[in-house]
């Protein structure tokens, strides 16, 4: 079931590519049906799938006489993130409803793009993940040069070199691990036992470790994710947040540390207080944390304020990962879906409600505009949405930060402290731009005052008001009753530690 | 020496004749009052015809390959088989690209050059005998240097075509040189007799022949440092002589140069006696042939590295897709070079068997690669081609909105550029992987897998350059909107060939299959 979630993409942006142009009408609502068709698809599979482990459900022959098979398969943590797709397609065409330069287009490229991160997550052969990765990188190039903003088309550069340096380093593990495993087959669960020497696990797992951070926007590689956010079409950067960060995440998680456990074993020596390759990742992940924040802090657009708080919530992902404990693993893949649906929403009103109605981002020039008062609706969906980026109880965010410092504190207290600061400087940022770009009492200039008074800003529509519920609400129910997703996280993770780390 | 067996391997070559010479017939003696497209349409159809009889006469043979004194002349062998239908094939796709262009008066002239060329080409993909090998390489170049002068009113083409004929000459020399030596040292012409006749390891005669076999082989390839004639040429030859070149030229020659490797480096032969006496043959046979592959894996090297990076500063496409195919040459000499050394004991004659087995994928990966290379390469120009026509110039700028301008044309440059690129699922991804995991499976040692990793690195700074031309197409803004006719003809072989290379990169068993069952 969950594999029409891909077919239907695709067939999507095929049918929407070659629809005869001038039809926006026509392609908005024949891309929300299928970005709804797969949300009912992810769901439906996701019910189904409570309680089980690994289903596979397509297995053909693809390239028979390299043994590579169109394998896919879902465990509960692909299950998850298909789920956070699904809301993350619906989500952001309901807030792309106002595209109005090559609708078809857009719509074409966005759905490709979906189709390939729910091909990522589905795929459980190497080879074949490896080719929805690359097919989810082309269109984010087009949909930022196309249709974005800001310095679009070196942004938009600049994120696929990045991608694909980041993807050069997996294809270099893959066909590594491919020559090295002798089994003549890329399915995972074939490379997972093929029991690598420890000695090539040593060196394959940071490179195709780092290959997938890339894209997880791990610092030092993460420059490509505030200038490619702020770039972007409102969906775009709420697809590049929402899932397609996670793509990286997941790699690291599926590919990196399921199939190379052994690459994090201690080094037998140690070399500026690192001693193994777990220490450093879980380091620059705490950095990230802390650098994100703080340079979240010091940002006068206000969608840089939301694109580098991604990079610092990725840390807290890449930490967990790093914990290499069932609480901590299971925080980092909460983690994956509780930013997935908050930084969406963010970027949504950024991007979407404020920008499109204002045409500035500057939060200087947000401070004398009163949007609290002339976007009411905005402001408060701004409130609740900062509250859940700052980790407070009874949002998702806070669920998963929890675990994951959890897990961190029982491998290394300092790690937590780090990251602790990393939270206090997160609510300042948060506070700030909230601040600034709502509440702001500065006295309008003259100019201004005019403008506000002669032309009232463009009421909010009915697609984002259901954009906003939904992402909100999944938030919310995510934050009051953890327990819908965990229990299918938690025997996915088990099963992981116990067939791969250790 | 069987003349029934000469007649039955050479009749591709003579249809191919054959089609020339009625092309001219039909053209000069029936054609000469009648308009240019009548011309160039019946000239064109008939050397479609001609490549489809070709076609049908290679699936005519049967296995048995041209003998001399015992010795192999012109074999039937599995890359033969499969490098000439592609060389057929690709071929008829130039031809029928020809339809719409108007760049010369004597298209009876154009076709037939282009028929004999490929029939030289069809030659060298067979031949195991040095003089033949010469021989149709010649009738390759010239004809190729005569194509590349065909637009007698562009001076530019003149300047390619001069610049192409003196490398072209000089390169031949090179090799005929080098061939010489390899007679000298083994007294024979023919590629299995040299194999066992060179007596001993370590001949510096035979390091100087393999220097001079390299530059010769390797200007045909456009690899560095013999690539300097590619920019040029792929730039002032008329758009058809450019994608014959690109395409056509270059499956000859890589299949040559995996025809010469193969014979002089058998893997597959059957050795009998005991263990030492096959240890000691074994390490004389690498020993011998190792200097060649190392010269010709730096080759590899040196053509991605400069290929890649040199690409990056061009702003004439057509110059930006001979640096390309420069660094595609890398890839692809990375699967002819690496083979395994030998290392170890042998205790059973089953060692040589097995060794057989990688080197064969190889082969087939580095043939998988150039016919869906020159297909993809053949497509470009098509569409370099067109946009030309309409804007008068190959320069990037000219490709600003094209998307706007012809939609479908801008969809098959956007699949064939990414697939030149190798993102999946196109065709350009499945070999590139299928061609690097071939050589880690021959030898997965560092130095092969250093070379796979630069490769690799390499596609990385290319998706760059062939982005830059898709952003014009697709993303800045037109600066002129009015729409991009082409001739149907030309639109629907160009969507054909996009057909091909999406279907291809998702079902590429579909191609190796059939280049599989050609070895059995």
């Amino acid at each position: 079931m969950l594999a029409w979630t891909i077919y239907l993409s695709f067939a999507g942006a095929i049918v929407l590519a070659i629809l005869p142009k001038g039809k926006p009408a026509l392609a908005r609502w024949l891309a929300l049906s299928v970005a709804v068709a797969g949300l009912a698809f992810a769901i439906a599979g996701f019910i189904a799938g409570v309680g089980q482990g690994l289903t596979v459900f397509v297995d053909l022959p693809w390239m028979p006489s390299m043994g590579i098979h169109f394998l896919l398969a879902a465990d509960g943590i692909s299950r998850v993130l298909v789920l956070l797709t699904g809301l993350a397609a619906v989500a952001g065409v309901l807030f792309s409803w106002n595209i109005e330069l090559r609708t078809n287009e857009f719509f074409a490229f966005f759905l490709a793009l979906i189709g390939g991160v729910y091909g990522v997550f589905l795929s459980f052969d190497l080879l074949l993940l490896f080719v929805f990765y690359e097919i989810a990188i082309v269109p984010k190039y087009f949909l930022i040069a196309i249709w974005g903003s800001t310095r679009r088309e070196y942004a938009a550069m600049k994120l696929a070199i990045y991608s694909f340096a980041g993807s050069a380093m997996v294809l270099i593990g893959l066909l590594a691990a491919y020559a090295n495993s002798g089994s003549h087959s890329t399915s995972l669960i074939e490379l997972g036992h093929a029991g690598f020497p420890v000695g090539f696990q040593m060196w394959c797992f940071p490179l195709v470790f780092t290959g997938f951070a890339i894209l997880a926007g791990m610092w030092p590689f993460h420059t490509w994710a505030p200038t490619g956010h702020v770039a972007a079409p409102t969906a775009a950067s709420m697809l590049l947040a929402g899932v397609v960060m996670k793509l990286g995440a997941y790699g690291c998680l599926r590919v990196g540390i399921a199939l190379f456990p052994r690459g994090l074993d201690p080094w037998g020596f140690s070399f500026i207080g690192f001693g193994s390759w777990r220490d450093v990742f879980a380091v620059l992940a705490v950095v990230g944390i802390v650098y994100g924040a703080l340079v979240a802090l010091a940002q006068t657009d206000f969608k840089f304020v939301i694109g580098y708080s991604s990079v610092s919530h990725m840390g807290f992902v890449l930490l967990g990962l790093m914990t290499l404990n069932q609480i901590g693993m299971t925080g980092a893949v909460l983690q994956m879906f509780s930013h997935g649906i908050i930084a969406g929403l963010l970027f949504a009103i950024v991007g979407r409600i404020v920008y499109d109605r204002t045409h500035t981002r500057q939060l200087a020039e947000l401070e004398t505009m009163h949007l609290s008062r002339r976007l009411p609706f905005a402001a408060w969906a701004f409130v609740i949405a900062g509250m859940a980026s700052m980790g407070l109880p009874g949002f998702s965010g806070f669920v998963a930060e929890l675990q994951v410092l959890v897990g961190a504190w029982k491998v290394n207290p300092w790690w937590v402290l780090a990251a602790g600061i990393g939270i206090v400087v997160g609510v300042a940022y948060t506070w700030r731009a909230l601040q600034k770009a709502f509440f702001g009492d500065a006295p309008a200039s003259p100019h201004m005052l005019e403008q506000e008074q002669g032309h009232p800003l463009a009421a909010i529509t009915w697609p984002e008001v259901t954009g906003v519920v939904l992402l909100a609400g999944a938030s919310l129910a995510v934050g009051l009753y953890p327990r819908i997703l965990l229990d299918t996280i938690e025997p996915a993770v088990k099963a992981l530690l116990a067939g791969g780390v250790q | 020496m069987n003349y029934a067996d000469l007649f039955r391997v050479t009749l591709p070559e003579t249809a191919l004749e054959i089609a020339a010479l009625m092309v001219l017939v039909v053209d000069l003696g029936f054609l000469r009052k009648a308009a240019l497209k009548v011309r160039v349409a019946v000239a064109a159809l008939l050397g479609v015809a001609g490549c489809g009889a070709a076609l049908w006469t290679v699936g005519l043979q049967n296995g048995n390959s041209f003998f001399v004194d015992g010795w192999e002349v012109l074999v039937v062998s599995p890359v033969a088989l499969t490098a000439q239908v592609g060389i057929l094939v690709l071929t008829a796709l130039t031809l029928l690209l020809l339809i719409d262009e108007n760049f010369t008066h004597h298209v009876g002239e154009f076709v037939a050059v282009v028929l004999m060329a490929a029939a030289g080409g069809l030659l060298i993909v067979a031949a195991q005998d040095l003089l033949v090998i010469f021989i149709g390489l010649e009738l390759l170049s010239l004809g190729l240097y005569i194509l590349t002068a065909f637009a007698k009113s562009s001076g530019k083409s003149a300047e390619a075509a001069m610049k192409y004929y003196l490398f072209g000459g000089m390169s031949a020399a090179f090799l005929l040189f080098g061939f010489s030596y390899l007679y000298g040292v083994s007294g024979s012409t023919n590629l299995a007799e040299i194999e066992q006749s060179i007596p001993l390891v370590g001949m510096p005669l035979l390091y100087v022949a393999w220097v001079l076999i390299v530059a010769g082989l390797g200007f045909k390839v456009a690899a560095v440092p013999f690539h300097l004639w590619a920019p040029d040429t792929y730039e002032g030859a008329p758009a058809p002589a450019a994608a014959f070149i690109a395409s056509v030229s270059k499956v000859a020659s890589f299949a040559l140069l995996l025809n010469i490797c193969n014979g002089l480096f058998q893997p597959g032969r059957d050795w009998n006696g005991p263990p030492q006496l096959i240890n000691e043959i074994l390490r004389n046979e690498f020993g011998r042939w190792q200097p060649l592959l190392i010269i010709l894996i730096v080759v590899a090297a040196a053509s991605m590295v400069v290929g890649n990076l040199a690409a990056l500063a061009q702003v004439s496409v057509r110059r930006l897709l001979a640096y390309s195919a420069i660094a595609h040459a890398g890839y692809i000499l990375l699967g002819v070079a690496v083979r395994r050394p030998y290392a170890g004991q042998v205790d059973t004659i089953h060692f040589v068997l097995d060794s057989f087995g990688p080197a064969l994928r190889s082969a087939n990966a580095v043939l998988f690669y150039i016919l869906t290379y020159g297909l993809t390469t053949i497509g470009a120009f098509g569409v370099v081609a067109v946009v030309e026509r309409a804007t008068g110039s190959d320069r990037l700028d000219s490709f600003l909105g094209l998307h706007k301008r012809n939609p479908v044309l801008a969809a098959v440059l956007l699949v064939l550029f990414l697939s030149l690129a190798g993102i999946p699922p196109l065709v350009g991804f499945y070999a590139k992987f299928n061609l690097f995991a071939a050589v880690l499976g021959v030898s997965a040692g560092p130095v092969p897998f250093a070379l796979v990793a630069l490769a690799v690195a390499l596609s990385v700074v290319s998706l760059y350059y062939y982005l830059q031309v898709l952003k014009r197409a697709y993303v800045m803004p037109a600066v002129d909107e009015s729409p991009i006719k082409a001739h149907p003809v030309t639109m629907a072989v160009l969507v054909a060939i996009a057909t091909a290379v999406v279907v291809l990169g998702c079902f590429p068993a579909l191609l190796q299959n059939w280049i599989e069952s050609c070895y059995r």
